[in-house]
C-alpha cells in the first residue's frame, strides 16, 4: 500500500491523544513508517504493516481522540493516524470529512451544537439561533471566553432531547474532554456556558420530565427508570436483572431462540423484522466468527427512547446483548452509539466495565464457559450510520455508505461475517421474554404486534417524554396519557415515525398503534415518534427543515438520493416563496416523481423514505400549496 | 559386497517427465440459471448478472458507473430493473441473476427512475461527454428515449469558485435567501500538472477513478471520496494538488472515467482550442516498448500526432490499465529534435 504522508509531524498533544487509543491495541509505533522516530533500520519498508492495517477499525476512535483533545483534526494529526494505522491519507481524509462532528478545519475547542431540528423548532430554536447570530455572530464565528479559550456555536440536527426542547450539546476539547447537554436552554443560557460561567453538566433533569410515567408499577421496559440507580449492578440484579440470562444459559441457545421466536418480538428500530428469525438465521451460518451489534445510533429526528434506556437502564441493554450473543454464537459484540449522547456513553461504558468485573462479560460469562465481550463504539454525527450496513462500514473505519443488499447482514455483515444487529429497545425486551416466558410477553399487545412499546412524544403535547403502552393502544389514548394538546389548543396534525415517517391528520386519532394498524392507514410506526403540531405551528417551515435534513444527511453515494434530496428541498423552497415553476400542480407532480424515483431506485432506506413525510403532508392536506 | 556399494552402483534415473503439464481438476459444471426477462424465458450461465442476461438478449440497458474491468458499485442507478417480489428496483449491473427471477426492464417504474436519474445528473453535472460516444449509446440518446428534461429544475446556480466545494463541511447547510436555483457541481477545471486535468464539473461520482486508483488496479490510493451528500467529491488528501499527492500518474483513472471529468491535458487543451476532432483520429494498436511486460497500447492519432493513449479492456496483459510510461510516455515519439 502506498502511504504518502506530506504533512509535517503532528504536535506532541496530537500524537499522545492518538497513542492513548492505539497503544493498548496495536502497541507503540515500531518505526518511522508507523509514526515513531525514524531510524537507520527503517529504510522504506512498512514494517508491521499488516498488524496495523488489520486494525483499520480503530480509525474512528483515533479521529475522536484528536477531535476531543484539540477540537479539530489537523493535517499533521491525520497524517500521524495514517502512518500508525497504515491508512492512505486520501481515504482517511474521506472518512474524516464524512462525519459532521469531525472538524478538518480549525475550530474553537468549545462548541455549542444548537439543535434546530423539528421538535426544537416548535420550541423556538430558530429564535434562539437568530439571537445567537445577533449576540455572538453567525454560526461558526469564534468568540472569546472569560479564560481566553475560544468558543463558537453551530447548528445541529436532532440531538434526541426532544422532550426537553430546545436543546444544545456542548463539547469542550482538552486534556480532559467533556461533553454535556443542556435542555431546555435559550440563547442566554448557551452564551453563558460558552463564556465559561458553567462548563459542566448541570444537575440531572427530573426523571419525570423525561419519563412522566416513571414509578408506575405496570411498566416493564421502563420499570427501572427513576427507581434504581442506573450505575449500580447490584441494584440491577436486585430488581430482577440477569434472571433472563440465567434462564437462557439454563435452556441453551436453541431453546432461547425458540423462546424469542415464540414471543413474536418484532424489531423496534423501524423495520419491524421478526427478531427470532434474524437470530436463527445468524445462528445457522457456517461462517465464523459471528458478530453481534447493538444499533444505538438513534438519530431519527424526534426519537429519544433508546437514549432513555441507555441512560437509565444500561445493564438491561447489556443483558439483552449477552443473551443474543449466547443464542447466535457470537463472542464479540459492538454497541454503536451516536456521538450526541455523552451521558449514555458514560453510563454504558461504566456498565460494561462493571459487568466485566462481575464476570457477566468476558471469557466465562456467569461461570457458564460461554465467552462474550462488548466494545463501545461511537459514531461521529451521521444519521445514515443508523442504517445497518452503513453502521458496519463506520465500525470498520470507513465512510458510512450503505452496502447493496443482498447479501443481508445475517450472511455478510460486520467484517464480512454473519452479524445479528438489533435496536436498543428490541434488546431490552429480550431479558423480559426470557425471564417471564414468551407466552407472558405475547399476552401483551396484539396478534401482529406483541409486547409493550415505547413512544417518543414531543412537540405540542402537555407532557412530552417517553411513554410505555401495550401495542394496540390508540393514538388518542396515548395522547390522553400525555395530557393532550396544551393550553386548550387543538391538534392539527401528528408526525408519526419521525422525519422518515408520515403526517397523519386528527381523523386518524383512533388508529391502534400497532405495526398492522398504522400500515392500514398508509403510515408506519417507525421508531415510535409521535410529534404533535397544533394550529399555531409553521408546517411549511417544518417540511423545509425535513427536506434540509435529508439533503444534509444523504451519504451522497447514489444519484437518486444525492440529487433527489436537493431537488426536493429546492422545490419546497419555491413553493414556500410562492414562486412555483409553472403551476403549483406541476410542482406537486414533479415532487411526486422525485419521491417515486428516490423510493424505487435509492440504495438504502434513507433515500427510500426521504420524501415520505413531505408527500404525506400534501396528501392529508395539512399544507396547502 | 556391502549394501552401500550396491546403492552406489545403481544409476540415478530421474522420473519420466510428464508428456503434458498437470491438468487442473475438471471445473464443476454449474447448470445455467433460468429466469424471465420481459416475459421471455431465458437461460444464462451461472454467475451472470441481470445486466449480462439483458445484454445477451440484446436489451439495451443504460449504464454509467459500470465498467467491465472494475467491481460494480451500483451507485448511478440508471441500470435499475424491476424484479417481481422486490419492494424496490434492483441494479442490473451487480445483482446476480437467480433462478425463477421475473425481470421487467421497461416497466413504468423502471422508465421513471431512469428518466429521473438522467434528469438529476443532467441538471447538476455537465454530462455532455458522458457515456459511449456512439450515437445510440450516448446520454443524449438515452435522455430522448426516457423523456428526460433536466431543465425542469430551474436555472442552474452560479458555478462554485475554485476549491470552494472542496472546503464544504458535512452536516448543516444554509440555504441561500431568495429564489432557489438548481444546485450544480460546476467549478473551474483543476489543472495542476502536465499530464492530465480534473474537470469535476463533469463528475457524476461513479467511484470508477477511486476504484482504479485503489485495490481494483493501481493500489496507490491517491484519491478517495470526501465530504457527504451533494457535497461529496473526489479528493486527494486535504485536496492537495496532484504533484503533492500520492498520485503516480498511471492515468488509470482517466481510462475508466465515463464522463470526461478526467482527461489527458493534450485532449483538454485541444478541446479548449476547438481542434479536438474525434472523427479525424485514427487508432493504432501496438505494444508498449518501455519494459518487458508487453502492455497493449491503443494510440489515438490526430494530424500525425499522438493525442492520447489507452489500452483495450479485453487485453489479458493490462485489463485496460497502464503505467505512467505507457500512458504518458508517448512524447518521445513526437520529439523531432535530435
Amino acid at each position: 500500500m502506498d502511504i504518502h504522508v506530506v504533512a509535517p509531524l503532528a504536535s506532541p498533544a496530537e500524537r499522545s491523544a492518538v497513542d492513548a487509543v492505539l497503544d493498548p491495541e496495536i502497541g507503540p509505533p515500531v518505526s518511522g513508517w508507523r509514526g515513531g522516530a525514524r531510524t537507520t533500520a527503517d529504510g522504506h519498508a512498512a514494517r508491521g504493516g499488516h498488524e496495523a492495517r488489520g486494525r483499520r477499525d480503530l480509525l474512528l476512535p483515533a479521529l475522536h481522540a484528536v477531535q476531543e483533545r484539540i477540537g479539530w483534526i489537523s493535517q499533521p494529526a491525520l497524517g500521524y493516524i495514517c502512518r500508525r494505522l497504515t491508512v492512505p491519507p486520501a481515504e482517511a481524509y474521506g472518512v474524516a470529512t464524512f462525519y459532521a462532528m469531525f472538524a478538518t478545519r480549525e475550530r474553537p475547542p468549545i462548541v455549542a451544537h444548537v439543535c434546530d431540528d423539528i421538535a426544537c423548532r416548535l420550541s423556538g430554536a430558530e429564535e434562539t439561533c437568530a439571537e445567537l447570530e445577533r449576540t455572538i455572530g453567525p454560526a461558526g464565528t469564534p468568540a472569546a471566553t472569560a479564560d481566553g479559550t475560544a468558543s463558537t456555536w453551530l447548528r445541529s440536527p436532532c440531538l434526541g432531547l426532544c422532550e426537553r426542547a430546545p436543546a444544545a450539546l456542548f463539547t469542550v476539547a482538552g486534556e480532559t474532554p467533556r461533553a454535556f447537554e443542556a435542555a431546555p436552554v435559550d440563547a442566554i443560557g448557551i452564551a453563558a456556558r460558552l463564556r465559561g460561567a458553567s462548563r459542566a453538566r448541570g444537575p440531572e433533569a427530573d426523571v419525570r420530565a423525561i419519563v412522566p410515567q416513571a414509578g408506575d408499577p405496570a411498566l416493564r421496559l421502563l420499570a427501572r427508570v427513576g427507581r434504581i440507580d442506573p450505575t449500580s449492578l447490584a441494584a440491577y440484579r436486585a430488581s430482577g436483572g440477569y434472571e433472563g440470562l440465567a434462564r437462557a444459559l439454563e435452556i441453551g441457545p436453541v431453546a432461547t431462540i425458540e423462546e424469542v421466536t415464540a414471543s413474536r418480538l418484532l424489531g423496534r428500530g423501524g423495520a419491524a423484522f421478526p427478531t427470532g428469525r434474524k437470530w436463527a438465521a445468524v445462528a445457522s451460518q457456517p461462517a465464523q466468527p459471528h458478530y453481534l451489534v447493538c444499533n444505538a445510533d438513534e438519530s431519527e429526528p424526534g426519537t429519544f427512547k433508546d437514549r432513555v434506556l441507555l441512560e437509565h437502564d444500561p445493564f438491561a441493554v447489556i443483558e439483552g446483548m449477552t443473551i443474543e450473543a449466547f443464542a447466535t454464537g457470537a463472542s464479540r459484540g459492538y454497541l454503536y452509539l451516536r456521538a450526541e449522547y455523552p451521558l449514555a456513553a458514560t453510563r454504558v461504558a461504566a456498565a460494561i466495565a462493571a459487568a466485566r468485573s462481575a464476570g457477566l462479560l468476558g471469557p466465562d460469562v456467569a461461570g457458564s464457559g460461554f465467552a462474550f465481550d462488548i466494545e463501545l463504539r461511537r459514531g461521529a454525527g451521521a444519521y445514515i450510520c443508523g442504517e445497518e450496513t452503513a453502521l458496519f462500514e463506520s465500525i470498520e473505519g470507513g465512510r458510512g455508505e450503505p452496502r447493496n443488499k443482498p447479501p443481508f447482514p445475517v450472511e455478510v455483515g460486520l467484517f464480512g461475517r454473519p452479524t445479528a444487529i438489533n435496536n436498543v429497545e428490541t434488546l431490552v425486551n429480550v431479558p423480559l421474554i426470557l425471564r417471564d416466558g414468551a407466552a407472558a410477553f405475547a399476552a401483551v399487545g396484539t396478534e401482529g404486534s406483541s409486547g409493550p412499546k415505547l413512544f417518543c412524544l414531543s412537540g405540542h403535547v402537555a407532557r412530552p417524554g417517553v411513554y410505555e403502552v401495550p401495542f394496540g393502544t390508540t393514538l388518542r389514548e396515548l395522547l390522553d396519557i400525555a395530557g393532550g394538546a396544551p393550553g386548550g389548543r387543538t391538534i392539527r396534525v401528528i408526525l408519526l415515525g419521525g422525519a422518515a415517517g408520515t403526517f397523519i391528520g386528527p381523523e386518524a386519532l383512533d388508529t391502534p398503534l400497532t405495526f398492522e394498524g398504522t400500515r392500514a392507514i398508509g403510515a408506519a410506526l417507525g421508531s415510535g415518534v409521535v410529534m404533535v403540531f397544533d394550529e399555531t405551528d409553521d408546517l411549511v417551515g417544518t417540511l423545509r427543515r425535513i427536506a434540509a435534513f435529508f439533503r444534509d444527511e444523504s451519504c451522497g453515494q447514489c444519484v437518486p438520493c444525492r440529487v433527489g434530496t436537493v431537488r426536493q428541498e429546492e422545490l419546497l423552497a419555491r413553493l414556500a416563496a410562492g414562486r412555483p415553476r409553472g403551476s403549483t400542480a406541476d410542482e406537486v407532480g414533479l415532487l411526486r416523481e422525485i419521491g417515486q424515483a428516490m423510493r424505487d431506485a435509492s440504495i438504502c432506506g434513507l433515500g427510500q423514505t426521504a420524501s415520505s413525510a413531505i408527500e404525506s403532508a400534501l396528501r392529508v392536506g395539512v399544507v396547502t400549496v | 559386497m556391502t549394501a552401500e556399494a550396491d546403492i552406489a552402483r545403481i544409476p540415478f534415473e530421474p522420473p519420466a517427465r510428464p508428456s503434458h503439464p498437470p491438468v487442473p481438476p475438471p471445473a464443476v459444471e454449474r447448470p445455467p440459471v433460468e429466469l424471465t426477462i420481459d416475459g421471455r424465458a431465458v437461460a444464462v450461465p451461472a454467475g451472470s448478472t441481470i445486466l449480462d442476461a439483458c445484454r445477451a438478449q440484446g436489451i439495451d440497458t443504460p449504464t454509467l458507473c459500470y465498467v467491465e474491468n472494475l467491481t460494480p458499485v451500483n451507485v448511478c442507478r440508471i441500470c435499475v430493473v424491476e424484479v417481481a417480489g422486490s419492494r424496490t428496483l434492483v441494479p442490473a449491473c451487480s445483482r446476480p441473476a437467480e433462478a425463477g427471477m421475473d425481470v421487467q426492464t421497461d416497466s413504468e417504474r423502471v422508465r421513471l427512475s431512469r428518466k429521473m436519474v438522467l434528469e438529476f445528473l443532467g441538471s447538476s453535472v455537465d454530462v455532455s461527454l458522458a457515456g459511449p460516444r456512439e450515437p445510440d449509446g450516448s446520454i443524449a440518446a438515452y435522455a430522448a428515449r426516457y423523456g428526460a428534461d433536466p431543465s425542469r429544475y430551474g436555472d442552474a446556480a452560479a458555478p462554485a469558485a475554485a476549491d470552494e466545494r472542496d472546503a464544504r463541511e458535512s452536516g448543516h447547510h444554509h440555504p441561500a435567501a431568495g429564489e432557489p436555483t438548481a444546485a450544480t457541481v460546476s467549478q473551474p477545471v483543476k489543472v495542476d500538472n502536465e499530464l492530465y486535468v480534473r474537470d469535476y464539473s463533469r463528475c457524476i461520482l461513479c467511484y470508477k477513478c477511486v476504484e482504479a486508483c485503489g485495490v481494483d488496479a493501481q493500489n496507490t490510493f491517491a484519491i478517495a471520496v470526501a465530504g457527504r451528500g451533494f457535497d461529496a467529491r473526489i479528493s486527494t488528501e486535504w485536496n492537495v494538488g496532484l504533484p503533492d499527492s500520492a498520485c503516480v500518474y498511471c492515468g488509470n483513472c482517466i481510462g475508466v472515467c465515463p464522463t470526461g471529468a478526467l482527461m489527458f491535458r493534450s485532449e483538454h487543451e485541444m478541446r479548449a482550442a476547438g481542434t479536438w476532432d474525434e472523427s479525424a483520429q485514427t487508432v493504432t494498436e501496438t505494444i508498449c516498448p518501455y519494459c518487458g511486460v508487453g502492455c497493449a497500447l491503443t494510440l489515438h492519432v490526430q494530424d500525425n500526432s499522438i493525442v492520447k493513449v489507452s489500452s483495450p479492456m479485453d487485453s489479458s496483459v493490462t485489463d485496460g490499465h497502464l503505467c505512467v510510461k505507457g500512458r504518458f510516455g508517448f512524447e518521445f515519439v513526437q520529439n523531432r529534435e535530435g
